[in-house]
């Protein structure tokens, strides 16, 4: 039983993170109808930017370093998902362009950011310096590190800011009209631009986090360390609902936790094959997620 | 006019036969280039020894250093050039198994005796009677490691956490394995990682609640590394070990002050504390300024058994070099003691490493 605890302790830490990615997803999905393939790689420059800030900074772990750290990276990742959203999708979204064209320049963003970051920090894998050095804590036999804290408290709280912002400012307003009825909401005087770019802002900002959260967690970082995660996010958002933001929320954790599980009481071979398997599951009996509207909708 | 051209190329001709030609070919540039260049350096210091003291048969040796790109088919290209253009004596390389299987064939077709300094691939000497290595193999070296576990720390309860990505990893968990259980020791949990994972939570609590004295780690220092970390972090309170893979000053930059304590086999010590040792290091550091690695260590042991065999045969005739090489017996390399065993690998001690005050240091040498 202990066992057992002990490891949904430590998946729960992954969970938080793929439900970080997983909003950027969901709520892009939910403005524009995009998968942005690319939103994996603004996870990964988080991470980057965290690691050239953090190599800056003289006294790496003082509070405010660590404060610094993770400001830049997400103030960098949300501008970098704006630049994404104005040269990559805004002309194409204008002109009303089938939405496999988006998904292509996804894909190609997503080169692009990965090979840049192969360019500029070359394939081998960089450690992430120790900014908040590791205790562990023991509750009976169970241990559990300062850091799945952390990412675990800090997860929750995004999450409430987030599900603030989303439901109780005029901008979330705006956001949750959008994705209601796109046309609709224009008509009655919602600036969509300005909407698109604000999600995507969002989005980013909270992968830059996650981007940091497992630069500590799991310290040793590289330009193609987006591929993977990005990619669980992305199952965690369809299965909790593609498109519904408490639905990536709970994707995230479920996904996190299966994964640890197998990989525990099976074989961690099987921890990425169970995940596509999810997708590919839920696709076929549940296509609406766990917590997503009833519209079936060809992708 | 004539006559002095005939009589200068004559003497050349003349000088050329005197020596003896040793093809050497190493990833100089490239993707493996440090291992390359580590090689280069034990190489040209054996070779400016054995030269000094008056080469061997009277001949000095030479060695024709090819670069093959870190590249199989830059390999094979450079191998052809060797056997067929210079007409070399012997061939000295690669560094890696794979390299080394692509020039093996040929070197045995045009019987020529090749030495590997550092491929540790099973297969390598296999291809026939006239490939050689002068290091361990994968499965020595797991077998070595079980016999430290067992009988320096003590372990009759181990676990093995390796990297299913990797053959490497796979063969020295086997070999562990095997004779870890042939010692009477129980191997009570087997977890696996890919490499390029980086969290190891999951397999490190299931190698906890398993509760064994030892964990083998047969993996790469870059995940080797965060393993040891996160080994730390949920009190772990094992021992540590591992083989060759650990073997980078990467490892206790990742792993930090976790990796106190935990051990490594590897090939080459510059602390261990013989004779033949100290005069190496000290060697080396005179003429490149830089304490020598295993690898260095390896190509320097390497070329000095292929020169101390040529003085047995007495003759450069190759099916005579062949055989000698073949008979080699306690020879006192810096890597330790070689002996060519019948599957032409070498016989050797495996280095072992303890981690403390954050440095690899010498703790002892392990024999089968």
């Amino acid at each position: 039983m202990n066992l057992f605890l002990q490891q949904l302790i430590n998946g729960l830490a992954w969970g938080g993170i793929y439900a970080l990615i997983a909003i950027g997803y969901t709520m892009v999905y939910g403005v524009m109808q995009l998968i942005n393939f690319a939103h994996g790689d603004v996870f990964m420059v988080g991470a980057f930017v965290g690691l050239v800030i953090a190599q800056l900074l003289p006294d790496k772990t003082s509070p405010l370093s660590v404060f610094l750290v993770f400001l830049s990276a997400m103030f960098f990742s949300t501008l970098l998902g704006i630049l994404i959203e104005r040269l990559g999708y805004r002309s194409l979204w204008r002109k009303n362009a089938p939405r496999l064209s988006l998904l292509i320049v996804a894909v190609a963003i997503s080169l692009l950011l990965e090979n840049s970051g192969l360019l500029l920090f070359g394939a081998a894998p960089r450690s992430f310096p120790e900014i908040i050095p590791s205790k562990s804590y023991f509750v009976g036999s169970i241990i559990f590190t300062n850091l799945q804290l952390i990412i675990i408290l800090s997860c929750l709280l995004l999450m409430g800011i987030l599900h603030l912002i989303v439901m109780h400012t005029k901008m979330g307003r705006a956001m949750r009209a959008v994705a209601e009825d796109s046309e609709m909401s224009a008509l009655l005087g919602v600036p969509r631009e300005r909407v698109l770019s604000f999600t995507f802002a969002l989005g980013s900002a909270l992968a830059g986090i996650a981007g940091v959260m497992v630069a500590l967690y799991a310290p040793q970082i590289n330009p193609l360390m987006g591929l993977l995660p990005g990619l669980k996010a992305f199952i965690a958002a369809v299965l909790g609902g593609i498109g519904s933001i408490p639905g990536a929320m709970v994707g995230g954790f479920v996904l996190g936790e299966a994964e640890t599980l197998v990989s525990a009481y099976l074989s961690s071979s099987y921890r990425d094959l169970l995940a596509f398997l999810v997708l590919i599951l839920v696709l076929l009996l549940r296509p609406q997620g766990l917590l997503g509207k009833g519209v079936v909708e060809k992708l | 006019m004539v006559f002095l051209n005939l009589l200068l190329s004559g003497c050349a001709r003349k000088q050329e036969e005197e020596r003896i030609k040793i093809g050497v070919i190493l990833p100089l540039t490239g993707l493996l280039s440090t291992f390359g260049q580590s090689v280069r350096k034990g190489v040209e210091l054996a070779l400016e020894e054995v030269n000094k003291g008056g080469g061997i048969l009277g001949k000095q040796i030479e060695c024709i250093i090819e670069d093959d790109e870190s590249k199989t088919d830059g390999a094979q290209t450079v191998v052809t050039k060797l056997l067929t253009k210079d007409k070399v004596d012997l061939v000295l390389g690669e560094v890696v198994s794979s390299a080394t299987l692509a020039i093996a064939p040929l070197c045995q077709r045009y019987k020529v005796p090749l030495v590997t300094p550092s491929a540790t691939n099973v297969e390598v000497t296999k291809v026939g009677d006239y490939i050689f290595r002068t290091c361990f193999i994968d499965d020595f070296q797991g077998s070595a490691l079980a016999r430290f576990a067992f009988e320096n720390l003590g372990a009759r309860r181990a676990a093995i956490l390796k990297d299913v990505k990797s053959d490497y990893s796979i063969g020295l968990a086997s070999a562990f394995s095997k004779t870890f259980k042939e010692m009477g020791g129980e191997i009570v949990n087997e977890q696996a990682y890919a490499a390029g994972d980086t969290d190891f939570r999951t397999q490190l609590t299931s190698i906890k609640a398993s509760n064994p004295d030892a964990l083998f780690i047969p993996g790469y220092y870059t995940e080797v590394g965060l393993i040891i970390r996160q080994a730390k972090e949920l009190s772990l309170r094992i021992t540590l070990l591992g083989g060759d893979g650990w073997d980078s000053p990467k490892l206790v930059e990742i792993a930090g002050a976790s990796a106190e304590g935990t051990y490594f086999g590897t090939h080459f010590s510059p602390q261990q504390p013989t004779p033949r040792v100290r005069d190496f290091v000290s060697a080396f550091r005179q003429k490149y300024n830089e304490d020598p690695d295993a690898l260095a260590a390896l190509g320097y042991d390497a070329l000095r058994l292929v020169a101390d065999a040529i003085r047995r045969a007495g003759t450069m005739e190759r099916v005579k070099v062949r055989e000698e090489l073949a008979k080699t017996s306690k020879f006192t390399g810096v890597t330790g003691d070689i002996t060519i065993d019948e599957n032409r690998n070498a016989r050797k001690p495996l280095v072992m490493l303890k981690i403390e005050g954050g440095k690899p240091t010498y703790l002892t040498s392990i024999e089968l």
